[in-house]
């Protein structure tokens, strides 16, 4: 039997959408905040729509944070944050205050900088793969993918960008640390290029 | 780059998908899942679910034996959710923070207000402040009277004293994150969009406008990105009788180097 792929359960928005394309690929996906669950896991996902201090808040009122970074950070599972999943892997974010984040991935999360255009920024915009990543196969087409945000990771080491993306000013849409990965946009919601990213993590 | 976009409109009455005209005649169409199964497939960019019943009853049962009786707009989505994997607006009958709250835990990543918008406007500020401005999207049906488009309620039987782009730019400044804009007078007419009121709507707001109503031939689509700085184009009836219908529209789209996703019928799968 194959372990399970586990969604980590903090009431975030669009853990749903995730299960329902996560069914697609796999028999075992679970929502949990187990710790069980957690260990038995093979790979995590942590979801993510909202601000980043009510995110986090949440995530360490309902996840076990010290099991979690020693599954991930230290045993190195592998892990895929998306959306505000991938902005709390920094050291800070600046949405509504400042607010502590997992620390993961040194950096920090702050407002995107679009001069007129409208934000949240909404909608397909494509991802140019900066670096080989497991997640995409490389290209020379850059790929679309929809997103919805304001706020993004701006990580410290720039070696840890994979995908930039352009609204207003280019910023980091995929970001990885070994084992440690986070995806801004949202692949749940981006019909097949989602799909092939999610297959491509579990595969791992 | 951000792309427009290309959206097909679901209409819902009583559990069943619907054509309209001018917002009086409406056809059955048959099952609103198997539809959302075909339109996912040839790479919409989104899909907006209207649920236009008067009354709450939903009933799929004449279409197939094996398909369960289902009984509400919850149960549709939930169906819906399974199987199409790109942003879904709902709309219809949403009257509280519960009915948007109700509809996004059931898989809809935006909710559509109208009516209840031009009742109680702090209701759009209230929806956003709970939700992100992201997931609150005014539905204007305009109808031409006396030179004015009028900002018509109620599923368009009753004429307010908004005028379009007014009512809009209030919209957007309560806290709205994109305007759903449909033409009553051009709906179901084939005879191309409304222009002067997509214009003088996408021009009096920041936020995305999808322009609505009256597109007969893909070039109609393009005419709407010439002439305004709408963000989306959406039609229903159109997508529902050709074969492939959004791919075509998009590979029209594309190939007449208008900003929009690539059109192949399976996505990135087939360049990658």
């Amino acid at each position: 039997m194959t372990k399970p792929i586990c969604i980590l359960d903090y009431g975030s928005g669009n853990v749903r959408s995730v299960y329902n394309m996560m069914s697609l690929l796999s028999q075992d996906v679970v929502i949990s905040n187990k710790p069980s669950d957690l260990q038995a896991a093979s790979h995590l996902i942590l979801p993510g729509v909202g601000a980043f201090g009510s995110s986090m808040e949440k995530i360490k009122e309902k996840i076990p944070l010290d099991l979690l970074e020693e599954l991930v950070v230290t045993k190195k599972k592998p892990f895929l944050g998306i959306c505000v999943g991938m902005q709390v892997l920094a050291n800070k974010g600046y949405e509504f205050g400042e607010h502590e984040g997992l620390g993961w991935i040194p950096g920090e999360t702050k407002h995107l900088e679009v001069n007129d255009l409208p934000l949240p920024h909404v909608g397909w915009n494509t991802v140019s793969v900066k670096k080989e990543t497991p997640l995409l196969p490389e290209t020379k087409e850059d790929i679309h993918f929809y997103f919805v945000h304001s706020y993004a990771f701006s990580p410290t080491d720039k070696k840890t960008i994979t995908g930039i993306t352009e609204y207003g000013e280019s910023f980091c849409s995929m970001v990885q640390k070994d084992n440690i990965m986070g995806v801004q946009f949202h692949p749940e919601k981006s019909q097949q290029a989602g799909q092939i990213l999610l297959k491509n993590f579990i595969s791992l | 780059m951000k792309k427009k976009r290309l959206i097909p409109v679901l209409l819902l009455k009583n559990g069943w998908l619907v054509q309209s005209k001018g917002f009086k005649e409406f056809k059955n169409l048959g099952n609103p899942i198997t539809a959302v199964k075909r339109l996912s497939k040839w790479a919409s960019d989104e899909l907006i679910y209207l649920d236009i019943s008067r009354d709450d009853e939903y009933d799929l049962r004449r279409d197939d034996l094996n398909t369960p009786n289902r009984h509400s707009i919850f149960e549709i989505l939930d169906d819906i959710s399974k199987s199409t994997f790109m942003p879904i607006t709902v709309g219809g009958k949403i009257k509280t923070i519960q009915d948007i709250h109700d509809r996004l835990s059931r898989g809809a990543d935006k909710i559509a207000t109208n009516t209840q918008a031009l009742i109680d406007p702090s209701f759009i500020t209230a929806g956003a402040k709970e939700f992100g401005a992201q997931c609150i999207v005014i539905s204007i049906d305009a109808k031409l009277i006396d030179g004015k488009y009028r900002v018509m309620s109620h599923n368009g039987s009753v004429a307010t004293d908004y005028d379009a782009a007014q009512w809009a730019h209030q919209a957007q400044e309560l806290g709205a994150g994109e305007i759903f804009l449909n033409s009553i007078d051009n709906d179901g007419q084939k005879m191309g969009f409304q222009i002067p009121l997509v214009k003088s709507v996408s021009e009096a707001v920041k936020i995305p406008v999808i322009a609505c109503g009256g597109a007969g031939e893909w070039s109609d689509f393009a005419e709407v990105f010439d002439e305004t700085s709408a963000d989306a184009v959406a039609a229903a009836n159109v997508f529902q009788h050709v074969d492939q219908s959004v791919h075509l529209a998009k590979k029209y789209l594309y190939e007449h180097n208008y900003p929009v996703r690539p059109p192949e019928l399976l996505g990135v799968e087939e360049r990658l």
